[in-house]
């Protein structure tokens, strides 16, 4: 039999960080093309601050509107992204074998947990970037510490992402698409993100502001609107989230 | 080529619950292409998951290119090429782009256009995989599993719903593959595909391995080839069976249609013409029926294989 040879084996992996950054490269295409993810990632935080930020809709207190609305609605984008799309993305590669695929695959289970916490990063910067550029053109004045802003958003990433992966390596794809929006949906009205915390009864505030989400745009409230130099409470509550989240994900998650 | 099996399988055992998959299974696969059949339900899958690192074993031991899957999963990988029997794609992603992708965390990949070309995916263009149809995915999963210049492929029903010009694609690409020496493990419900494509072909049933070798020693191995032919009824078959080889039968199965088996060589067949003529039998119809690794598998397993 005459042969070209093209099929010889030569066998090898990529180096490490060429696998990340292609793997981490592909997941943040592949959330950019899908329109659902768009929605919920920019057009409703970026509607939302137009919106509430032009509108008296509700009374967000003292001060320009934007001043409240912009921290919360940046919270709600990491949210949108680290949880949501995160939890809906995962499910469905779960159950289309991705993840089985990729198992198999030179690069690493740790290498596609770094390629999807890249990816995710790359994302928050561009919807932060974009908020920001709406809110100062709404005529925010953002006050405080940038180091504690940089904090209060990578630790709510890791609480929402270990929540998200939580939901998608256990539940159904549809139970996790459904569920994902649900939570999303509840934690924007009732998480302090466009609606003041104080305007719930004292009984549910006090349960409310354990969530992760208000932890969040209240600790971004705090530095961003009030000028508080380290928000203590709230960089605990989420690294609280972010360690039971990671670890029950890691603990329960199932790859097919 | 060396003499190291490429997969090497002991005593395995795999249970789900209470429900035992795999039952003591014993394998060794060469180099080549080594085709696993078995009726549905019989372990194959299980099987080769195992050996793809996907489950762990509950006892017995595999070893693939002498690694083993689970424990050196990280050095075994990049070694392997992978063919689910479906998905593996992201559902928004082109099939060039995957396979792009794919090839990305390889050394040295194939040539991605070549293989697009080779295997009928050029006019994929901008499809994303959800709009794929069957063949396409199928097609693209292969590419998939060959693109990182594997040692070893593990094909899971490479073939199975696809158009025969599609087929025959699959067909060449694997002998391609083996001429190149690249080893193949493939599991399949076509007999054809075992018969023209296989150096080995084990056949599994109720999780153990009941019969392995060359597509040629299992037809052989089985029962015997049959000859058959049509005439009058009611011929004096005790006089037929006096003219054969000791070895041989001789029946009426239905009135005028008569079977005689043994080994079915241009002599018997002399035997049996020279027979007719002497009794002055016009053998209306008269078949040599070469025993198929169909028929090997249906007396080993009392299974129909398409069922």
């Amino acid at each position: 039999m005459t042969t070209s040879g093209t099929y010889v084996p030569r066998p090898g992996a990529a180096p490490l960080s060429r696998m990340i950054a292609a793997q981490a490269a592909l997941e943040t295409k592949m959330l950019l093309r899908n329109g659902e993810q768009l929605l919920l990632t920019v057009v409703i935080p970026a509607l939302l601050l137009v919106l509430f930020g032009s509108v008296d809709i509700v009374d967000t207190g003292e001060g320009e509107a934007v001043d409240f609305l912009a921290p919360g609605v940046l919270a709600l984008a990491v949210m949108s992204t680290a949880f949501t799309g995160q939890a809906i993305a995962t499910g469905f590669e779960r159950r289309y074998g991705v993840l089985k695929r990729l198992a198999v695959s030179p690069l690493p289970r740790w290498g596609l947990m770094a390629a999807k916490t890249l990816s995710v990063l790359v994302t928050e910067v561009l919807q932060v970037v974009l908020l920001t550029v709406i809110a100062f053109a709404m005529g925010w004045s953002p006050h405080g510490n940038p180091f504690a802003v940089l904090l209060l958003l990578v630790l709510g990433t890791a609480a929402f992402s270990g929540l998200g992966l939580l939901m998608a390596g256990t539940l159904k794809a549809e139970a996790t698409l459904a569920a994902a929006n649900l939570v999303f949906l509840l934690l924007l009205v009732g998480g302090g993100v466009v609606v003041p915390l104080d305007k719930f009864p004292d009984a549910a505030q006090g349960v409310l502001g354990l969530l992760p989400i208000a932890a969040l745009s209240d600790g971004l409230r705090d530095v961003l609107q009030h000028g508080a130099a380290m928000p203590w409470a709230d960089l605990g509550i989420l690294a609280v989230w972010a360690v039971l989240g990671l670890g029950a994900a890691a603990k329960f998650f199932r790859w097919e | 080529m060396r003499c190291e099996p490429v997969v090497r399988i002991q005593a395995l055992v795999k249970r789900y619950g209470t429900k035992t998959a795999v039952d003591g299974l014993d394998l060794v696969a060469r180099e080549g292409v080594t085709a696993v059949l078995g009726p549905n339900g019989a372990g194959k899958t299980t099987t080769v998951e195992t050996c793809e690192g996907y489950r762990k074993p509950d006892s017995g031991t595999v070893r693939v290119l002498g690694l083993d899957p689970v424990g050196q999963s990280a050095e075994l990988r990049p070694r392997v090429g992978v063919m689910l029997q479906s998905g593996g794609v992201y559902s928004g992603a082109r099939a060039d782009e995957m396979l792009r992708h794919v090839a990305k965390l390889h050394a040295h990949p194939l040539d991605v256009d070549a293989l697009i070309e080779r295997l009928g995916l050029g006019g994929c263009g901008r499809t994303t995989y959800r709009r794929l149809s069957g063949g396409q995915q199928q097609r693209l999963a292969l590419a998939m599993a060959v693109v990182g210049r594997p040692e070893l492929v593990f094909l899971d029903e490479p073939t199975a719903g696809l158009d025969p010009q599609a087929r025959r694609a699959t067909w060449d690409l694997v002998r391609d593959l083996r001429a190149d020496g690249v080893s193949i493990i493939l599991t399949t419900h076509y007999m054809d595909e075992a018969e023209q494509l296989a150096d080995d072909v084990a056949i599994i049933d109720a999780g153990r391995v009941i019969a392995q070798g060359t597509p040629e020693e299992l037809c052989r191995g089985g029962a015997e080839n049959t000859l058959r032919f049509t005439g009058r009824p009611a011929l004096d078959v005790g006089s037929l069976l006096k003219a054969l080889p000791a070895d041989s039968t001789a029946v009426e199965l239905t009135p005028g249609v008569y079977r005689v088996t043994g080994k079915v060589d241009p002599q018997l067949l002399a035997t049996v013409t020279s027979w007719c003529a002497q009794h002055g039998v016009m053998p209306d119809r008269i078949a040599v029926e070469r025993h198929t690794l169909e028929d090997v598998f249906l007396e080993l397993t009392g299974k129909e294989l398409r069922s």
